[in-house]
């Protein structure tokens, strides 16, 4: 009897943990036991985890809002990420460095996110119950448009635009002598191969606890109402299309931050179609942190980006040393839209 | 059923009537003002058109179906593109040319087609209401997949024996296959010019028997089941109609006419990407459909016409007209793609405001 259940318990453990994360922690936990076998250094395997942990957290952090206030999974994080290009740009043009360029960027990105996540809630608010595919597909177009634009904004620094034709940006632009680094070498933990880029992990700290507190205020709470229970929250009084609106703007910002934050560590600016598959990844992440369509939360956010990018360095390298075969690719694309489709074919959401 | 909808379009005001078709109208305006900007010729754009209508008509005519069963853009036909690939690999690899080559590949992609088929309408029965954002993902999802059978399987477990089609090291197909065993067989099957243009007289007659064969399937009990279907899943129930069965055949029949057109689209071209022809085909095809007046939830064979023609016209002169106007031929390409996906995201967006008005109009009138 103890036995059964003992299994019943297990299953149900398994159940609200949900199979495919327990599969996908068992697969990264393996890859650290085998990783010693195939040469593969277990401390820079972490600090790499972490560095891209650092990198990514942010932008997985955008999609909180949105689920909260009903509007389903942030598939429109191009355009967040577009407010920041022009922040970043922005920046570099007018030629600020070191730590003021990164708030510079933020700073010059802000009204844009405001401005483009406003447009984008409205948008979202006239079309209830379709946003996600229309969210993508705006990501799309805005991408697209801005490719032209791009081409066409009188920006003129010549370390940012065509040698040849001295107009129109290049397709990548260095961010070193502006921002780059200047959260990762912050307080930057260095012993051997293993490192740990504080300033980063302390900036997304910081943020995520902004997060966690504006959705424990009023406002937050009434955002969670709306995506809860759109009729009640309208019954005691709060606007849904407003809460929905501000909470795309929050995811905006949140996009352009992040980008910002992606950029300072990774070294460049990537214009043009860069930002085209950047809503993938961060919507499997928190997907993978144990997330829904409509339920998110902080320990999602954080536990999601640490598995998903654990998956990304820790599996190349691995395999690479075990079979000589980079099956990596690969592995990313399945789970990274194996975990949506998970998340999207779930009985339990499909009623919404 | 049919008296309802008639009724509706009556009821149409010249405003609405607009809307509705604002998109075609848009891409009308395109045309005529870059036509003579781009200074092509005629000929030159009969030609374009022709070679354009032969090699996508099929592609997009697979995209009824699912319309018809109230699933919306099947952006899954993507599988069935993968799955017309495959079978185009493996022939050249067994050095079969011409028309047998297409068939035979035509008959390896069905059974393909079916399993992708099956698996991506059981996954769209689990996620009703939201098909549309879910095939999408189901394409990215069997992109991986396909991705490690033609670029690990093929050559170690698939036996390829062509060393033109594997990668140096071993196993994997090359980025990119030549099909000069099939390229244009269907095309120059029956020869005929026009205007100095010539028309792939072979592929439009097949064209034209898929589109018979559609108008003949509204018709069938199966065809009548996925409209009943289309306009309400729960009366369909009620009628004793297999809801999950009927919507399953529509995405099975949609996958494996996506990859009997994508083999005919590829002896068009004459080369296959064979990691990148598939993935782009879904949203031109849709783009197409929509840009002809489709919208997700009606769409018929005149859509898929116009749409073709109105919107390869643009793609076919919009590099140029980038050129002249600004300089810039990038510029021209970057602005189809804006178009491209400005256009399924207009439409998409219409249509969720015209189901919420008409929502809210049959409960003023249940009301009243």
């Amino acid at each position: 009897m103890d036995a059964t259940v003992l299994k019943e318990k297990s299953l149900h453990a398994v159940k609200s943990f949900g199979l495919p994360r327990l599969i996908i922690t068992l697969f990264l936990l393996l890859l650290f036991i085998i990783a010693p076998f195939a040469n593969v250094n277990i401390a820079s395997g972490i600090s790499d985890m972490l560095t891209r942990f650092g990198m990514n957290a942010v932008l997985v952090l955008a999609m909180v809002p949105m689920v909260h206030s009903g509007c389903g999974l942030n598939f429109g994080l191009p355009l967040g990420i577009i407010s920041g290009l022009l922040g970043a740009t922005l920046t570099l043009e007018f030629g600020y460095t070191g730590f003021s360029s990164l708030m510079m960027a933020i700073l010059f990105a802000t009204p844009f996110a405001i401005i483009l996540g406003a447009g984008y809630g409205a948008l979202l608010n006239r079309v209830k119950g379709g946003e996600m595919m229309i969210a993508t597909y705006v990501g799309f177009s805005s991408v697209a448009f801005m490719c032209i634009m791009w081409l066409l904004l009188p920006y003129d620094n010549p370390s940012m635009v065509w040698g040849y034709a001295g107009t129109g940006l290049r397709t990548t632009i260095s961010v070193e002598g502006a921002y780059l680094g200047v959260l990762d070498n912050f307080l930057r933990i260095q012993i051997g191969h293993f490192a740990v880029p504080t300033g980063t992990i302390l900036f997304f700290a910081f943020l995520a606890l902004l997060m966690w507190l504006f959705l424990r205020t009023k406002t937050g709470t009434a955002m969670t109402a709306v995506g809860s229970n759109p009729i009640f929250a309208t019954a005691s009084g709060v606007s849904v299309d407003r809460m929905r609106t501000l909470s795309v703007i929050l995811s905006t910002w949140l996009g352009a931050v992040g980008i910002i934050i992606y950029e300072q560590s990774f070294g460049f600016i990537q214009l043009y179609m860069g930002p085209f598959n950047m809503a993938m990844p961060a919507v499997s992440a928190i997907l993978l942190g144990g997330a829904s369509v409509n339920k998110a939360s902080i320990a999602n956010v954080v536990i999601g980006t640490l598995l998903f990018q654990g998956i990304l360095t820790m599996t190349p390298s691995v395999m690479n040393g075990l079979i000589q075969m980079d099956v990596s690719e690969v592995i990313r694309i399945i789970v990274s839209n194996g975990m949506i489709l998970y998340a999207l074919t779930r009985k339990q959401e499909a009623t919404r | 059923m049919t008296r309802k909808l008639e009724m509706n379009n009556l009821k149409i005001s010249p405003k609405e009537l607009l809307i509705n078709n604002l998109v075609p109208i848009m891409f009308i305006c395109i045309c005529v003002v870059g036509i003579p900007i781009s200074g092509y010729s005629g000929s030159y754009l009969l030609n374009e058109i022709l070679s354009r209508l032969g090699r996508n008509s099929f592609l997009v005519l697979s995209l009824l179906i699912p319309v018809m069963a109230g699933m919306g853009m099947n952006f899954g036909m993507t599988l069935g593109a993968m799955a017309g690939q495959i079978g185009l690999i493996l022939v050249t690899d067994w050095n079969i040319v011409g028309i047998p080559a297409m068939v035979l590949a035509a008959i390896i992609s069905t059974p393909i087609s079916i399993l992708l088929g099956w698996l991506c309408g059981t996954i769209l029965n689990r996620a009703k209401g939201r098909e549309m954002v879910t095939s999408y993902i189901i394409g990215f999802f069997m992109n991986g997949v396909y991705q490690l059978v033609v670029l690990y399987f093929m050559g170690s477990i698939i036996p390829i024996a062509s060393s033109a089609l594997v990668l140096p090291r071993g196993y994997g197909i090359r980025n990119t296959v030549n099909l000069e065993g099939i390229r244009k067989s269907l095309d120059n099957l029956i020869p005929f010019n026009i205007f100095g243009a010539s028309v792939p007289v072979a592929t439009f007659i097949l064209v034209a028997v898929f589109c018979v064969v559609i108008l003949w399937f509204r018709r069938t009990k199966l065809g009548q089941d996925m409209r009943a279907v289309g306009q309400d899943m729960e009366v369909a129930r009620q009628a004793g109609i297999k809801v999950e069965r009927t919507r399953l055949l529509s995405i099975i029949l949609s996958t494996v006419f996506a990859g009997f057109g994508m083999i005919i689209y590829l002896q068009n071209i004459g080369t296959l990407n064979t990691y990148n022809s598939h993935s782009q085909i879904g949203m031109f095809s849709i783009a197409a459909l929509l840009v002809g007046g489709a919208s997700v939830d009606k769409a018929n064979i005149r859509n898929v016409f116009i749409g073709i023609i109105l919107f390869h016209l643009m793609f076919t002169i919009a590099p140029t007209v980038g050129r002249n106007l600004i300089g810039e031929a990038q510029l021209g390409e970057y602005f189809r793609v804006f178009v491209s996906y400005g256009v399924i995201t207009f439409s998409l967006v219409l249509y969720e405001i015209r189901k919420k008005r008409e929502a809210k109009k049959a409960l003023e009138e249940a009301e009243a």
